[in-house]
């Protein structure tokens, strides 16, 4: 073996070291979940699906599940479109002032979340906002598009802004440039920042807690009372969908770059 | 468009360009730029880095708007008209293909903007790759392609739409020399065939003068000469057009009657009328001969200090005082016992030499007498 696939090799064990070490944790709810008893256990004695057919039969999950789902999808739209039109601007709007505009729209990452949250439950108040779906979508989307900008940023480093004035030489707007020409060539960037965005909200406990109503609690909101008011492994359950739903999410996004990079590799 | 092309035998378009000033903070990039560019005609703009060329260049394309000035294309002003309602095509020094696309979406990028027919896009798509010698190859990425052919398919993407103007920014600037002068011949011959006109920048002067009708010289934002090639290169119209295209003797001095006195010379000059000093003799090296001319020649004498063999001719650069560094290109062979360090006489027909404006007398004062 030469050195290089010996430090190849030593590279994939360690990535997958860590991966084993970040994701473990996280995997111990699939084994709960399949408990045939209603107590939490990490490895139970019995198995059976008794909790999955629990969790899919009451509507208080299945409707929370939903909720955030379809919260989650607004929410990854509505990021993803003024994330990107933001990142966009920052790049090529800007002469003077883009390190403050950064600045501004990365905030909510940086601005930690209970202060956000409390934030915007005394502001939904004032408006009459707090308990109603949009609430929800809204402060999701503020907490999502720095997400989409980070992203779609990287990306735009790698493209040649004079592609633009090439596309207009050959009869494209201005906007047509961006739309025929910029936005296939950050499409990766795109997808990934969507994905964030989905997640951003669909595991999004803290604010939802301040602005979700009794009955229009989101997954996470529904796991966290669940477990606060009655030990339930119901959550184990919860988690597990989660899981599994990232995960092919995560491989989804994964698929599609690669597919990305087979059409149009070695761009810039 | 289609009407255009529809009317002309010959689609290129007239092109004027009047009183073009255009600064950048307190830089004065284009100082006033009169420029009448006939339809079919190709103009190269030559200039140094920094000379306005490409700011010309951009103003016509659009990509910049100018501080006063028109730009009248085809009879009708553009001068406000933005970037793609222009039609003009556009060749970058860097190509500029869109990664994501192959070279057959690249090249009809501009007819898909122009909602052309999918069977109409194909068969123009084809005979623009097929006219840049590119047959076949459509079906690569960018990247798959060789600098070169990168550069034809940015060349086929810029006339597939027959715009009536090309315009195109030092697009061989970035390729070897063989494949410059290859497709030097090529530009050339697109240009034949399609009529269009082409304005050329290039910093290049060997390439101004193998492609253009004519030459644009650019000098600190103004237009020095605007002349045929050989007009360019024997009868330059001042001392930087005669030090930027070519080699060049440049003889400075005081100008009195048809003489210029230059220390211990007295040059015969042609008679050229409106030449006022600071003026200056110009003689390219191979007008120049070793030894006595007879008529109407100018002799002065001097000392042989090198000897280069350049092939089809032997240079020879001798120290003649008050004149400094004179150069002479004459035939191999013709030198005879002439060695580094002996004298010889050096002569030219004054009607071989040129009577110009110095408009370098500040930034070179001195180096040429004294």
């Amino acid at each position: 073996m030469t050195t290089t696939s010996w430090r190849r090799l030593w590279l994939v064990v360690l990535v997958g070291l860590i991966a084993v070490w970040l994701l473990l944790p996280a995997t111990v709810v699939l084994p709960m979940s399949l408990n045939a008893t209603s107590r939490l256990s990490i490895w139970p004695e019995e198995r059976s699906f008794d909790l999955y057919r629990e969790f899919f039969a009451d509507p208080e999950w299945t409707n929370a599940l939903i909720r955030s789902f379809r919260t989650a999808a607004i929410v990854s739209v509505l990021a993803t479109v003024l994330g990107t039109a933001a990142a966009l601007g920052i790049v090529r709007g800007f002469r003077r002032g883009a390190g403050i505009v950064n600045a501004v729209i990365l905030a909510p990452i940086i601005v930690p979340v209970v202060v956000a949250a409390v934030a915007s439950y005394l502001v939904y108040l004032r408006w009459g906002l707090v308990g109603t779906p949009l609430a929800l979508i809204v402060a999701h989307t503020c907490l999502a598009i720095p997400y989409v900008v980070v992203t779609v940023l990287a990306s735009l480093r790698g493209v040649n802004p004079r592609l633009e004035s090439a596309a207009r030489s050959l009869g494209s707007s201005p906007a047509g440039a961006v739309w025929h020409v910029t936005l296939p060539l950050i499409r990766g960037g795109v997808i990934v920042g969507a994905f964030l965005a989905f997640m951003q909200s669909f595991d999004e406990v803290v604010v939802s807690v301040f602005l979700a109503s009794r009955r229009g609690r989101t997954l996470p909101v529904q796991m966290y009372s669940s477990l606060i008011e009655d030990i339930d492994a119901t959550v184990a359950v919860a988690s597990s969908v989660i899981l599994v739903l990232s995960i092919v999410l995560v491989l989804l996004v994964g698929v599609s770059r690669l597919a990305n990079a087979r059409g149009q590799s070695g761009t810039p | 468009m289609a009407h255009r092309n529809a009317a002309a035998a010959a689609p290129g378009a007239a092109l004027s360009l009047t009183g073009l000033t255009k600064s950048f903070g307190p830089v004065r990039a284009l100082a006033g730029i009169d420029l009448e560019i006939g339809a079919g005609e190709f103009v190269t703009l030559l200039g140094a880095s920094g000379s306005g060329k490409t700011t010309t260049l951009n103003l016509i394309a659009g990509f910049l708007q100018p501080d006063a000035g028109t730009i009248v294309l085809d009879g009708r002003s553009i001068t406000s008209l933005p970037t793609h309602r222009r039609d003009i095509g556009l060749v970058f020094q860097d190509y500029l293909l869109f990664p994501h696309l192959t070279a057959f979406n690249n090249v009809a990028f501009p007819l898909r903007r122009r909602k052309v027919g999918s069977g109409e896009i194909r068969r123009r798509v084809e005979e623009a790759l097929d006219l840049v010698g590119l047959h076949g190859l459509g079906k690569r990425y960018p990247r798959e392609l060789s600098g070169g052919q990168q550069q034809r398919v940015a060349l086929a993407r810029a006339i597939v739409f027959r715009p009536p103007l090309l315009l195109m920014d030092e697009p061989l600037g970035a390729l070897d020399r063989n494949l410059r002068e290859v497709l030097q011949l090529e530009i050339r011959r697109i240009h034949r065939e399609m009529g269009t006109t082409f304005i050329y920048v290039t910093h290049d002067q060997e390439e101004a003068l193998v492609l253009s009708d004519r030459i644009a010289v650019f000098n600190t934002g103004r237009i020095e000469q605007l002349a045929s090639p050989d007009t360019i290169y024997d009868r330059p119209g001042t001392t930087f057009v005669a030090g930027f295209v070519g080699d060049s003797n440049i003889f400075r001095g005081k100008l009195a009657r048809d003489e210029l006195h230059c220390g211990q010379w007295r040059l015969g000059a042609p008679r050229t009328p409106g030449v006022a000093e600071p003026a200056a003799i110009v003689v390219r090296p191979e007008k120049m001969r070793l030894g006595a001319l007879d008529g109407a020649a100018n002799r002065v004498r001097g000392r042989i200090v090198e000897r280069v063999y350049l092939g089809s001719a032997l240079k020879v650069v001798l120290d003649v005082p008050d004149l400094g560094r004179v150069l002479v290109h004459v035939p191999p062979g013709d030198l005879g016992q002439l060695e580094t360090g002996a004298t010889a006489d050096v002569s030219w027909r004054i009607d071989d030499s040129v009577l110009v404006p110095d408009t370098q007398a500040e930034s070179t004062e001195g180096e040429g007498h004294d």
